[in-house]
């Protein structure tokens, strides 16, 4: 069974000028130990759709599905009470901006026992020895010192791994990774990502990674989906989506990489790709 | 040809004035950088957060004075700190910032946001202004439509062309481009890189790339600068540098850059399998 089933989602805004739909019409699914990388431009619907998946978004969203279920357990008819005990324990999320996504007002060791007080109820000495032990698995130096810390006093890539650390504090079954290293530099990146696979396969979870850069890609999934305006423009293992992409907005996509580039000019994805439908 | 740029032993010091219990400190944010680039070459300056290259990007655009050493445009001795600028001088370098959602006035249209450093430069009659202002605009890919628009009605690819107009609005020799792409997705990243080239070769511009992307420093550069903690590692062409990186760091910094083709890909899933 997937861990995480979607089928034909879609997310609609209400704006000032009618609706907009933001998602339109996406499946997919997640085993448990897949890494699953979702890949689009700004305005794919990509972080909307795991958004969604959530329970996230803010009212003015309107989701639906013809299934969106977690473990088997249907994630849209069931309470918001019954659906806030799953996420942040069996699905959890980390966030492009890490230093935005901590409260700087709290020291990081308080935002990550949070967690552990509400989900896992530990007695105080209980939550300190695990936030410890989490912080020595996401390899920060001296965690007992580090707990006090805010998170100003931390470099990005530093609250980037306080971030990991909190997302897995339940051990979760599902880690969505919304462009963790986006906002790091390469060095820093390729330890986050490092990271982030070792806990994958040390814990066989399932995990999302939503990305735009190709590379990271490459670096990481086991499979595709690539996203384009709100709907899903192939699907493929991540050899075959290298080597042969069936969809022309992926070729595209992949002649636009500066790596890949041949003559003068990179061609762009305007010039490559006419939008002339997606395939379901 | 001609060296528009040369940079001598740049060194800037940062003083930190200490307080009751922190004694003063002094940050080596550049420990003497010297290189020099050929008019329309360009030259990329490659390092991870912190290592100074925003630095030399502010002492290159004349914001902050150099500690020591000497920086020489087309061949002319520059020094702020002695005040002495002419707005000639000053008109040959312009930048383009990382950001084009923070660079852009959001309460100026983008006409006066191209025509501001004609204004405070220059004693161009306003209808000339308005004329050069448009034919910018046309010439970075947009219209004359886009003159009475407000930079939050324009995606950020469009933005990052209305930073980069307004940089050409004076006719610079040099362009400092501090990361100009890494904010933009893959598509549009082609696209203004496309422009930079095209307006490289229209207007003999010479730029200075500051960047953290291989993949596109690889692109774009003549010559590539690697720096470290405010030194320069590793100085050379764009070929030398990529094919036989000498430094430790340059050669950490190849390692960690993702790679996107088929070869990688298999030897990471065979690696993958085996461990499974």
């Amino acid at each position: 069974m997937a861990l995480l089933e979607i089928e034909n989602l879609v997310v609609e805004f209400q704006t000032a000028s009618g609706p907009f739909r933001a998602v339109n019409g996406v499946s997919m699914k997640v085993h448990e130990g897949e890494v699953l990388a979702i890949v689009g431009e700004s305005g794919s619907g990509k972080s909307v759709s795991m958004l969604a998946a959530m329970g996230l978004l803010p009212w003015t969203a309107k989701v639906t599905a013809d299934k969106l279920a977690f473990n088997g357990r249907d994630l849209l008819g069931m309470s918001a009470n019954e659906r806030r005990k799953i996420i942040g324990k069996d699905i959890s999320m980390i966030f492009q901006e890490p230093v935005a996504s901590l409260n700087p007002c709290f020291t990081v060791g308080f935002q990550i026992e949070e967690v552990l007080r509400i989900h896992l109820g530990l007695d105080k000495a209980g939550r300190r020895k695990r936030a410890i032990e989490l912080f020595e698995a996401v390899g920060i130096p001296d965690p007992a010192e580090r707990l006090g810390h805010y998170p100003h006093q931390m470099s990005g890539g530093q609250c980037q791994r306080v971030m990991i650390a909190i997302a897995i504090a339940c051990n979760p079954k599902l880690l969505i990774a919304d462009e963790p290293t986006t906002a790091l530099d390469v060095t820093i990146q390729k330890q986050i990502l490092d990271l982030l696979m070792k806990l994958q396969a040390e814990h066989n979870m399932g995990l999302i990674m939503i990305t735009h850069n190709m590379g990271v890609v490459a670096e990481t999934a086991d499979r595709v989906v690539v996203q384009y305006k709100g709907r899903k423009m192939e699907e493929a293992d991540v050899l075959t989506l290298f080597e042969n992409p069936k969809s022309n907005y992926t070729r595209a996509l992949l002649a636009a990489l500066p790596d890949n580039a041949t003559g003068d000019r990179l061609p762009t994805i305007s010039e490559l790709f006419v939008d002339e439908g997606a395939v379901q | 040809m001609s060296v528009i740029l040369e940079a001598r032993n740049l060194v800037r010091d940062y003083h930190i004035p200490g307080g009751l219990i922190k004694k003063a400190k002094t940050v080596h944010a550049l420990k003497g950088v010297s290189f020099s680039v050929e008019e329309g070459k360009t030259l990329a300056i490659v390092g991870e957060s912190g290592c100074g290259k925003s630095t030399l990007g502010r002492i290159l655009t004349l914001i902050d004075p150099a500690t020591a050493g000497d920086l020489l445009i087309e061949g002319k001795k520059i020094d702020i700190s002695k005040g002495d600028m002419t707005p000639e001088m000053r008109r040959k370098v312009q930048i383009v910032f990382q950001n084009p959602y923070g660079s852009l006035n959001p309460r100026q249209k983008i006409g006066d946001i191209l025509m501001e450093p004609l204004v405070i430069n220059t004693d161009t009659p306003a209808d000339e202004r308005r004329d050069r202002a448009i034919a910018m605009l046309k010439k970075v890919g947009l219209t004359d439509l886009h003159f009475n628009r407000y930079p939050h009605m324009f995606s950020g690819g469009q933005r990052q062309r209305i930073a980069i107009a307004r940089a050409l609005m004076l006719n610079p020799k040099l362009l400092v481009l501090d990361e100009p792409v890494s904010a933009l997705d893959l598509s549009v990243q082609a696209q203004v890189l496309n422009l930079l080239a095209d307006l490289q070769d229209e207007l003999k511009l010479t730029y200075v790339f500051i960047s953290h992307d291989l993949s596109v420093v690889r692109y774009i550069a003549d010559d590539v600068m690697v720096m470290y903690f405010g030194e320069a590692v590793e100085y050379g062409s764009r070929d030398e540098v990529f094919a036989d990186p000498k430094h430790s760091y340059t050669k950490t910094l190849f390692a960690a850059t993702p790679r996107a083709d088929v070869e990688s890909i298999k030897a990471r899933l065979a690696k993958k399998k085996q461990a499974a």
